[in-house]
């Protein structure tokens, strides 16, 4: 078994009884009380989750911006200091190399600075990529492992957070945006969005203060959270999962990510003329939430099925435990991606009634 | 994380236990609070209809949670005298009483020698303690 890389927390969470899997080469904490109680203590209180095996890059140079948009399909010319873009990497074909955050971070002597967020199992993936397709005026410095990142998720992980970090406005950040600022006396980034469907941060402090921000956390009565809180709350609110519901071989138009095309206003990116093709002929398949009458789970590479034909795949499934009922995402055609559909999904050997439903299946309040 | 491993029980590989009446010969089949943990959060339960056959290490069920769907393997050839329906109605208790209330069968066995090549508890309890 190829060695597992740690996060700077990984000592602390064993302490706190963590329970430990290996996640796109990283040990991470998979689940410290349960799946079900950290799940709602994310939405009814808070959670934090140490996601420091993400990727992390710093980008500075006087055309950053115009450079990265050659290779997303997102409108970056409205991204100015202090906000954020949720978009894609695609390669020539339009599918998806990863999905990714970029945050604009100022203009510093003439450079701009970008920082961008990518997935864990992708971040080699992507340094590659950008590096062959970024210039040599674009500095490109990894931080993955010199810095740790900590989402602190739930309707009251603000105003916990903000009692740390007495010196910034973090109540007043509007959800997207980002400021650095103090945090325990450690320099931090603050960036308002998340991965569960609630309000909430991600922080990133350097490795240094890991522990004791980790700490301070806890001190205050949030709720320590592993991988599969993760996994059940981002499949509520149905964000997809790089490796399991997108991948190098699907379109941002089939996984349900029309919204992070902008066609009209940006002229040229990698990809485009395949995506030009899918919206005026339409998509193939498309990706779309499905809900069970049962209990029984759908689960990643599940058939699925329509008149006893194979018509689609699940990408991703599990109970809801805010709902009661199992949830999942799948590829269907687009005769068939239509909410109120009914289809079936074929769990070991049998088969069972599914229903095209809208997404997200949870909305925080 | 220790757990109990009750010293009346006899325990297969796969992690179920066999409680055995002797003299009725009916073995009680559930799943140990190894597994039980293991598992974590169980969102679903199948079990056979009572009436049915099961077999010696052939799947009667299985047991599902968010984490993973797991079979379940009969410790004895024998017919279902008995499920536990409260159990199928919120798996999630299994976690309470593993050994206790949330047993999940009660086979009428062919022939106890079935269980012949089961553990004991202490033999269970290196098996397992050997894997954490």
């Amino acid at each position: 078994m190829p060695l597992l890389l740690r996060t700077p927390l990984h000592t602390v969470c064993l302490k706190q009884k963590a329970r430990m899997t290996g996640f796109s080469g990283w040990e991470m904490p998979v689940q410290f009380s349960s799946i079900r109680q950290e799940h709602e203590a994310v939405r009814t209180s808070a959670g934090a989750f140490d996601i420091s095996h993400m990727g992390k890059f710093i980008l500075a140079g006087p055309d950053v911006i115009a450079q990265l948009q050659k290779l997303v399909p997102s409108d970056l010319s409205r991204l100015s200091e202090g906000k954020a873009q949720y978009t894609v990497l695609l390669n020539e074909q339009g599918g998806i190399i990863d999905d990714l955050i970029v945050y604009h971070q100022g203009i510093t002597n003439g450079n701009q600075q970008i920082t961008l967020i990518v997935n864990a199992g992708t971040t080699d993936k992507d340094k590659t990529w950008l590096q062959a397709h970024l210039s040599e005026s674009v500095s490109f410095t990894d931080v993955s492992r010199r810095n740790a990142l900590i989402a602190v998720q739930g309707p009251k992980a603000t105003e916990k957070l903000q009692q740390l970090c007495a010196e910034e406005n973090i109540q007043a950040l509007p959800r997207y945006n980002h400021l650095t600022g103090k945090l325990l006396g450690y320099p931090a980034f603050f960036a308002r969005t998340g991965y569960t469907g609630e309000d909430g941060f991600e922080v990133m402090v350097p490795v240094d203060a890991a522990v004791a921000v980790w700490q301070k956390l806890m001190d205050l009565g949030i709720a320590p959270c592993g991988l599969g809180a993760r996994d059940t709350l981002r499949l509520e609110a149905s964000m997809a999962l790089y490796g399991q519901d997108i991948n190098d071989t699907t379109t941002p138009l089939e996984a349900g990510l029309g919204w992070l095309v902008h066609l009209d206003k940006v002229d040229d990116f990698v990809g485009r003329a395949v995506l030009e093709q899918q919206k005026a002929n339409g998509v193939a398949r498309k990706l779309v939430g499905l809900t069970l009458a049962g209990r029984n789970i759908a689960r990643h590479d599940y058939d699925l099925l329509s008149e006893g034909q194979s018509v689609g795949i699940v990408t991703s499934g599990t109970f809801s435990p805010t709902l009661g009922y199992p949830v999942a995402l799948g590829y269907l055609p687009p005769n068939l991606a239509k909410v109120d559909q009914r289809v079936e999904v074929a769990i070991r050997g049998k088969t069972f009634p599914a229903t095209v439903t809208k997404r997200p299946f949870y909305k925080s309040k | 994380m220790a757990f109990d491993y009750p010293e009346d029980l006899q325990y297969l590989d796969t992690h179920e236990y066999a409680r055995v009446d002797e003299e009725e010969k009916i073995v009680t089949v559930g799943i140990t609070a190894f597994a039980v943990d293991q598992m974590g959060d169980v969102v679903f339960l199948e079990l056979p209809e009572v009436g049915d056959s099961v077999e010696k290490g052939e799947n009667f069920g299985t047991i599902e949670s968010v984490k993973a769907v797991e079979d379940l393997k009969s410790p004895v050839n024998g017919s279902v005298l008995e499920r536990n329906d409260a159990l199928l109605e919120s798996p999630e208790d299994i976690a309470n009483d593993p050994y206790g209330e949330a047993w999940l069968i009660k086979v009428k066995a062919d022939d106890l020698s079935d269980l012949d090549e089961a553990m004991s508890a202490a033999e269970y309890e290196e098996q397992v303690e050997g894997d954490a």
